[in-house]
């Protein structure tokens, strides 16, 4: 959100078209519900790490704390200069005002890699030594430059950036196919768009890195993501299809000779590490990884299609609004990336099962031990399902409605500067 | 007394971004009880005052809270694990509290309609903010009782009930709440230039700083039962005195100034106060950190990572104060009634 908001700014003050302006300031009220939403939220998750997880955050804090730390500064640094933004727009110059959104966009970013560094600690641990079943030598800083940070970071950040432009680019699409003259929803299309679809277009190769890290590091959750139950040479690629994890077959699945020795080692030969190698006590449940990673590929791949189409498109200088096709391709886009961010957490999450970290700590051993978690399971759920629709009606409220006549009026007025 | 190491310098500054948490988050939530209470004619004015000056940006207070939870799974992972199993039924529900307030709050600000939708908000947000620092304070007085783990064998009840459900940590729950209220319409006197509403925050003021005094006795009368540990500390320690007489020396000052109508001084004069009630508890307790049994130099993580740890924080400071800075720089001259608030 809030690069959207730092690049309609930025039109606006080197075109003065007022549209812009107002862009950037309900994209700012955006970041700011969406924030405080974090901030709340995220004050949860630092309590419910211990709430529900003792043991390993007893084990992993001294090694983990590092970059949850460094995410505390980071958030801070982003309220800080939110709150100049929200509230500043006449105080300083528009230079300064700019400059304080851009370290809004890279402090929000820097806080979302450092959690995800902190999950790629629990993917490939390093940084300690395992003496008897204990953690000892931690040395903080290796466990920060753990195999898997930077190849998930990547994947990560790429993938919020494609959710949340194509997210605002889709609901703009869709109101255009009702009004496609409307210059608010146009504006509002194209700088979506400039967020989503180099982002889109980045991540297969992204998408290429990690799974690459995965055959490295979690061999069983590659074999658990292709379904692939056998060490063979020169493996195909499965897509799609029910592995069944009793006879260890795959069914009604399409098989591309070579694809995944491919793919996993950039070898068509190269020799793929099958469920079988591990004990049955330590595979993750099968059906659930495989599913939701062919979810998450095929969401990436249309997702980068259709940024190669628009990419054309505006090669050409065509315009995209007249394509009513292209249009409705987008429109189905919206709730996509979102889709497929959360497929990709349930690939690295269950995939990582029965570990909650990789081959040092069982995610069964970590958990409190009070009884009755189904109450404050269930509790949370509802919460942040009633949150969840509150927010979304909100931010349509806010942000996405087309402005109505009157306040296009004040928009127009002499100082420029809209009250709210 | 243990010596002065590393484990010691952030234990200290888990206690400093808890008494800011007090502090800034404190006032927001009193700033709710205030909502909550609003009454009399410019009952409205009330609450739009405190709106104001509230903000929801100033949800990232929070941070102070998240800032001392990390340092306790980082610095004293021993701590954190022991108080998120044995507390988890309070530090559960205030948790609950907070994601009700917050976007209860920040639904208020801009579901900006006058319509029944948005009341009900406000009286979500009103009563959260009363809930959340009395389950705060409960969890504090837990703690202090030296009640948590004693019993591993026993029943759910025993061990996930009775440590927090006393008097006692009901008491000091009470004591948190009227502090922030205190804080809170202290706070409020300076935030409106409207005298008749400035009086109405006074008064308040004035009130809830003598409710203050009754707590804190309270607190202290039942800790002879339930917290020996910690009343042994407040009136036995070589600084005890000392802190008390500082303690009380400070309120006095502050009403003062409030019946005088010094509302600036006042307004630093009940930071310290608070911070000071707040210090007691610690100091008494120390080097202990979670009676009985675990203390500072015991539940400290490896050397390496308080190392860092400190790093981080002094590296960070150096980003964070100028931003602050600056922050403050451009609004400090507009009180909150005046500031337009736009986007």
């Amino acid at each position: 959100m809030p690069v959207l908001m730092v690049i309609a700014e930025r039109r606006w003050q080197t075109t003065g078209d007022p549209i812009h302006l107002d862009l950037a300031k309900r994209w700012a009220k955006g970041t700011a519900i969406l924030f405080a939403v974090g901030a709340v939220s995220g004050t949860v998750l630092s309590f419910e790490l211990g709430l529900l997880w003792p043991t390993f955050m007893e084990r992993a804090g001294p090694l983990i704390g590092m970059p949850f730390s460094l995410e505390g500064f980071a958030f801070f640094t982003e309220a800080i200069f939110l709150g100049i933004y929200l509230y500043g727009w006449d105080r300083i110059s528009s230079r300064a005002h700019w400059w304080a959104g851009i370290a809004v966009a890279v402090s929000g970013a820097a806080s979302g890699v450092f959690v995800v560094i902190a999950n790629a600690w629990m993917n490939s641990p390093t940084g300690f030594d395992l003496v008897a079943g204990q953690i000892v030598n931690v040395d903080p800083i290796a466990a920060m430059m753990n195999p898997m940070a930077f190849q998930q970071t990547l994947h990560m950040t790429l993938a919020a950036y494609t959710a949340t432009g194509f997210a605002v680019a889709g609901i703009h699409a869709l109101l255009l196919l009702r009004d496609p003259s409307n210059g608010f929803h146009r504006r509002a299309l194209n700088i979506a768009l400039m967020v989503g679809v180099p982002a889109a277009l980045l991540q297969p190769i992204s998408g290429d890195i990690s799974a690459r890290s995965v055959a490295r590091y979690q061999p069983a959750k590659l074999a658990a993501m292709e379904a692939h139950f056998e060490t063979a040479a020169a493996v195909p690629l499965t897509i799609g299809g029910w592995p069944d994890m009793e006879t260890g077959e795959t069914r009604y699945a399409i098989k591309i000779p070579y694809g995944l020795s491919l793919l996993a080692f950039h070898d068509p030969n190269a020799v793929v590490k099958g469920l079988n190698e591990f004990p049955r006590s330590d595979w993750p449940h099968v059906p659930i990884v495989h599913t939701a990673f062919q979810i998450m590929v095929a969401i990436g791949s249309y997702l980068a299609l259709l940024s190669l189409w628009i990419g054309w498109m505006a090669f050409r200088r065509r315009e995209l609004v007249a394509n009513r096709l292209l249009l409705g391709a987008i429109a189905l886009s919206a709730p996509m990336g979102f889709i497929a961010i959360e497929a990709g957490w349930t690939v690295t999450e269950v995939g990582r099962q029965p570990w909650i970290i990789y081959g040092v700590l069982r995610t069964a051993d970590a958990v409190t031990p009070m009884p009755g978690l189904i109450v404050p399971f269930l509790l949370f759920t509802l919460l942040y399902c009633f949150l969840g629709v509150i927010v979304a009606w909100l931010l349509y409220r806010q942000i996405i409605r087309s402005p109505k006549a009157t306040e296009w009026t004040r928009i127009y007025s002499p100082t420029g500067a809209r009250r709210g | 007394m243990a010596e002065i190491g590393l484990a010691e310098i952030l234990a200290a500054i888990l206690g400093l971004s808890l008494n800011a948490y007090v502090l800034f988050g404190g006032a927001d939530f009193g700033g709710g009880v205030w909502d909550l209470l609003a009454s009399g004619p410019r009952r409205q004015r009330q609450r739009d005052v405190i709106a104001h000056a509230l903000g929801p940006i100033w949800e990232a207070n929070h941070v102070w809270l998240i800032l001392a939870i990390v340092l306790a799974f980082t610095c004293f992972p021993p701590v954190y694990a022991r108080l998120g199993t044995l507390l988890h039924i309070p530090l559960t529900l205030m948790l609950v509290g907070i994601v009700l307030r917050g976007s209860a709050f920040t639904f208020r600000t801009y579901d900006n309609q006058h319509d029944a939708t948005q009341r009900r908000w406000g009286r979500i947000f009103a009563s959260a903010s009363v809930i959340t620092p009395v389950l705060l304070g409960v969890s504090i007085g837990a703690v202090a009782s030296g009640r948590l783990g004693q019993n591993p064998t026993g029943t759910f009840v025993q061990q996930y009930v009775e440590p927090w459900l006393t008097a006692f940590a009901f008491s000091v729950g009470l004591l948190t709440l009227v502090l922030f209220a205190f804080l809170a319409a202290v706070f409020l006197t300076l935030e409106t230039h409207d005298r008749e509403l400035c009086d109405d925050f006074r008064r308040r003021a004035l009130a809830s700083g003598v409710a203050a005094f009754f707590a804190s006795a309270l607190v202290l009368v039942l800790s002879r039962e339930t917290a020996p540990l910690v009343m042994h500390g407040l009136l036995s320690s070589a600084w005890a005195v000392p802190l008390h007489l500082a303690t009380g020396a400070t309120a006095i000052a502050v009403l003062a100034a409030l019946w005088y109508r010094r509302f600036r001084l006042a307004r630093v004069g009940a930071g310290l106060q608070v911070s000071l009630i707040f210090w007691g508890w610690p100091l008494a307790q120390y080097p202990v950190l979670v009676p009985p049994d675990l203390t500072v130099s015991r539940a400290a993580a490896p050397d390496i990572t308080l190392r860092l740890v400190l790093i981080i924080l002094i590296g960070g400071g150096i980003i964070l104060l100028p931003s602050l800075w600056y922050l403050f720089r451009i609004f400090k001259t507009v009180p909150a009634d005046q500031g337009a608030r736009n986007g």
